[in-house]
């Protein structure tokens, strides 16, 4: 089983993940932050902030293809959250991010799980997010050693120290290599209603685990901004709770280069968002110097078109570039209309990939006014939060503050619209639990934080509390206890046998979020308003046999001429993987055969645009010796231009005695393209020349099939070359000469 | 509380401040409001700190809950789970492993009585 490693054109096997998993031992991995490759140069371009490329497979950009499908990569580390509640098939996901460049993959939690008191164990079904556990991180971690050497890069595995179960997760953290975790105490207290001085007593212990680990700590800052109202007005006390949280970390042991902030633009359009974040994001980041930026996107204002929320990311994109990030999210662009589904998590990842290429070296040319309104601005939210903090430690410190409702008001600090979150310091979720140490009090482990009165029984082991055990499992993993599964029902091993067609079978369905779903989404413009336009599309969709059909996204475009509507449903079949009939891949010849039969029977072609097209670039491509066209092979080209008319192109076929004719038809708006092929079919046969010459149509809307049912020979869509052409044409003519081809 | 925004006026004693010295002010109040809060951790324990240091001692979760869970029944948790069953092994001659599983069964816990009682006395 130690033996399996992926291969990029085999799918990974989840099966061969769990196998053994009781003694897999995952890499002890610290957090690892790309390497910066200053003066990069790819394809000719010189780039200035971009990070050592990829050493192994990865997915480049669609537009690669005309840059040498380069795959530069930036220097942030890029995140994907990835959690559908089945965490194998999360597995097959973080491939897919890995591929298109995600190297920090964080697993959301299952609702509820903040509640757990203890760790849960086996491998359940979870809603939201995963049940984090033991066999679930090292099924995960254990994948992502596999996909990292297959990309040849470092993979950061990330999940949550939070709720009841704090330092009980830590530990497990700690012993599996995860790599990143966000821990937040103030988190607990105002989102999880969880007793606050429990939180804070865990969150030492927990803190002091994650140091020990090398794990990157993420604060829960951003949250104040999903949860107000006006999220531009928590601005003051977002800094605040950044610096409550930094503090009490280096406090409890945690080194500031392993502290990043979680912070968020708070404003998207049609607010003038950049006038309003980019001050915050300049503020924040001078305050907080010596700690790491995970710069999250904003999901506050998410609606259910992914157009708008990419545009939203990629302006929070340019405010990470106008200033710092360490660590950039990205947000699955479906985020506003349901659970993430796969193609999402890779369009963010794309998204931030393509924009940070984009922008790169834009700070060489630009810079950020050193006066008015932006400074001014920035200046001004720093003394807000300084004001807050002033006014905390007036009322009597943290606990007190809670108490009175300072966190998540309304109001621009000081102004206070008496709507925060207010939490009693003795209740909540584990209230009355904490316990004060006896002076005897100790615990003989590691990383153990606060009075731990060793020395009563060996004053050497003070520094090194395990040794009086023969170490801890941290210095001894060998002392880990594996549980496997508790639930008999509700486990990975039942899920994975109800698709076992689908795994080893053959069968196919489509799938959005979990292996064979059947999730499918149509596209649509009804010439209906809104209410009818959706009744509509769901009557389509149910017509057409799809199941579970619901609307997920509608636009107005104008109000009473029509609604784009989208609608997602079920595909209630499978298909059988060894009943599809794929299309051979086009066959192309050595340059050298081509070169030689060219040499031996010289040939003539005529080519150019046809109808009212001036599209010149496809067709030059195919002909240009500088391209790689057909002109290389010794081919003599008469190329007419474009806009040429179909009696054109076949006098000059008949006055150049051309073997081949070849037309580009590029529009293709009510079929035009196939009527212009027809049209030079019909011509061709009234000239009475149509058996002596080769008819080659090509464009990016041509289907080859569809082509030559119009009347052309062969017929060449978006992504065919010169060498294509040339292979047919030395095919046909050996054919038409008699030999065998 | 409502309040109105009066920043212009609290803000006065702030007016004069580099920004250099704003930031000293910044974080010196950040460690004024967590000093506290670090000191709750040095003096306190909780069931999850101490079911993690007996997981950290090489016990599985569904055997470290019945441990915390009696040593607080018993008023024994002040002195650490980890330190009962560290005891417990010392005064038996088991391995801390057997002496954590008996204390899991509900064995032993009489004489871990015993044995903290001593350390009062």
């Amino acid at each position: 089983m130690s033996e399996y490693r992926l291969k990029n054109d085999e799918k990974i096997d989840i099966e061969a993940i769990l196998d053994d998993l009781e003694h897999y031992v995952p890499k002890k991995r610290p957090w690892t932050w790309r390497k910066p490759a200053p003066g990069l140069v790819m394809n000719g371009f010189a780039y200035q902030d971009m990070s050592e490329p990829m050493a192994g497979e990865s997915v480049p950009l669609p537009s690669a293809k005309y840059f040498g499908n380069i795959d530069p990569q930036g220097q942030w580390t890029i995140t994907t959250e990835i959690a559908s509640g089945r965490f194998e098939d999360d597995i097959r996901r973080m491939r897919m991010a890995a591929h298109h460049g995600a190297d920090h993959i964080m697993v959301i939690r299952t609702a509820g799980q903040s509640h757990y008191d203890g760790l849960i164990e086996g491998t359940p079904q979870g809603m939201g997010g995963v049940p984090i556990t033991r066999k679930q991180v090292r099924a995960q971690r254990r994948a992502l050693d596999l996909i990292e050497e297959e990309v040849g890069r470092s993979i950061n595995y990330h999940s949550y120290v939070s709720g009841v179960a704090g330092p009980d997760i830590a530990v497990m953290f700690c012993e599996e290599g995860v790599a990143g975790a966000h821990q937040d105490p103030q988190y607990n207290v105002i989102y999880r209603n969880i007793n606050m001085v429990r939180s804070f007593v865990d969150a030492c212990e927990s803190k002091r685990i994650m140091a020990h680990g090398g794990i990157l700590q993420i604060d829960g800052a951003h949250n104040a901004n999903a949860t107000a109202r006006e999220a531009w007005k928590v601005m003051p006390e977002l800094m605040v709770q950044h610096a409550i949280n930094a503090s009490f970390s280096v406090g409890a042991g945690i080194r500031r280069e392993n502290i990043a902030l979680s912070t968020v633009p708070p404003t998207a359009p049609p607010a003038p968002c950049l006038h309003i974040d980019l001050p915050y994001a300049v503020a924040l980041r001078e305050l907080f110097s010596e700690y790491k930026i995970r710069a999250q996107m904003n999901t506050k204002y998410m609606e259910s078109s992914t157009r708008e929320a990419t545009v939203t990311h990629v302006l929070n994109l340019l405010t990470s570039k106008l200033t710092r990030a360490d660590i950039q999210s990205t947000i699955t662009p479906d985020e506003g209309r349901n659970v993430p589904w796969h193609m999402y998590n890779i369009e963010a990842c794309d998204t931030a990939k393509q924009a940070i290429a984009g922008m790169d070296g834009l700070m060489d040319m630009i810079e950020l006014k050193k006066d008015g309104y932006l400074r001014d601005k920035a200046r001004e939210l720093k003394e807000r939060a300084v004001l807050f903090m002033e006014e905390m430690l007036e009322c009597g410190g943290y606990f007190a503050a809670v108490e009175q409702g300072f966190f998540v008001d309304s109001g621009f600090y000081p102004e206070r619209n008496g709507d925060g979150i207010a939490r009693d310091s003795q209740g909540g979720v584990g209230a009355g639990t904490v316990i004060r140490r006896a002076d005897d009090y100790m615990a003989p482990v590691t990383a153990h934080f606060g009075c731990n009165n060793v020395a009563q029984y060996d004053e050497s082991a003070q520094n090194d509390p395990a040794r009086l055990i023969g170490g801890c499992t941290f210095e001894c993993p060998e002392k880990i206890i594996f549980i496997d599964e508790l639930d008999e029902q509700d486990n990975v091993h039942v899920r994975l046998e109800e698709k076992r067609e689908f795994l080893t079978g053959g069968k196919i369905m489509p799938e959005m979020e979990w292996r064979a779903d059947g999730i499918v989404v149509l596209t649509m413009f009804l010439p209906l308003e809104r209410r009818a336009a959706e009744a509509a599309a769901l009557t389509i969709a149910s017509k057409l046999n799809l199941v579970e059909c619901e609307v997920i996204h509608r636009e107005v475009m104008q109000k009473a001429e029509g609604t784009r509507v989208e609608v997602r449903g079920k595909v209630p079949f499978a298909i059988d993987e060894a009943s599809l009939v794929i299309p051979p891949e086009p066959e192309v010849m050595s340059d050298e055969e081509i070169r030689a039969e060219i040499e031996a029977h010289p040939l003539t072609v005529v080519c150019g645009t046809v109808g009212e097209d001036e599209h010149s670039v496809g067709l030059r491509e195919i002909i240009d010796i500088k391209h790689g066209g057909i002109e290389k092979y010794g081919i003599k080209v008469h190329y007419l231009g474009t806009s040429v008319p179909v009696e054109k192109l076949l006098q000059a076929a008949v006055e150049t005695n051309a073997e081949v004719v070849m037309a580009s038809v590029i529009i293709s708006h009510d079929d035009i393209h196939y009527k212009n092929i027809s049209a030079i079919d019909k011509l061709a046969r009234e000239m009475g020349i149509r058996d002596k010459i080769i008819f080659v149509a090509g464009g990016t809307q041509v289907t080859p099939e569809l082509a030559v049912k119009a009347g052309a020979d062969a017929g060449f869509g978006r992504g065919a070359k010169g060498i294509h052409n040339a292979t047919y044409i030395v095919k046909e003519r050996r054919r038409r000469r008699g030999q065998t081809v | 509380m409502k309040r109105a925004d009066d920043f212009a006026g609290r803000r006065a004693h702030l007016a004069g401040m580099s920004d250099e010295q704003l930031k000293e002010y910044f974080w010196q109040l950040a460690d004024r409001l967590t000093a506290p809060l670090l000191e709750l951790g040095r003096e306190y324990t909780s069931p999850a700190v101490e079911r993690s240091v007996l997981l950290r001692m090489g016990f599985s979760s569904l055997e470290v809950r019945p441990i915390v869970e009696t040593a607080m029944e018993k008023n024994l948790i002040a002195h650490g789970a980890g330190h009962i069953v560290y005891r417990i092994a010392q005064d038996t001659g088991m391995s801390i492993r057997e002496a954590g599983l008996a204390l899991a069964r509900g064995e032993l816990w009489d004489r871990a009585q015993q044995l903290f009682e001593e350390v009062q006395a």
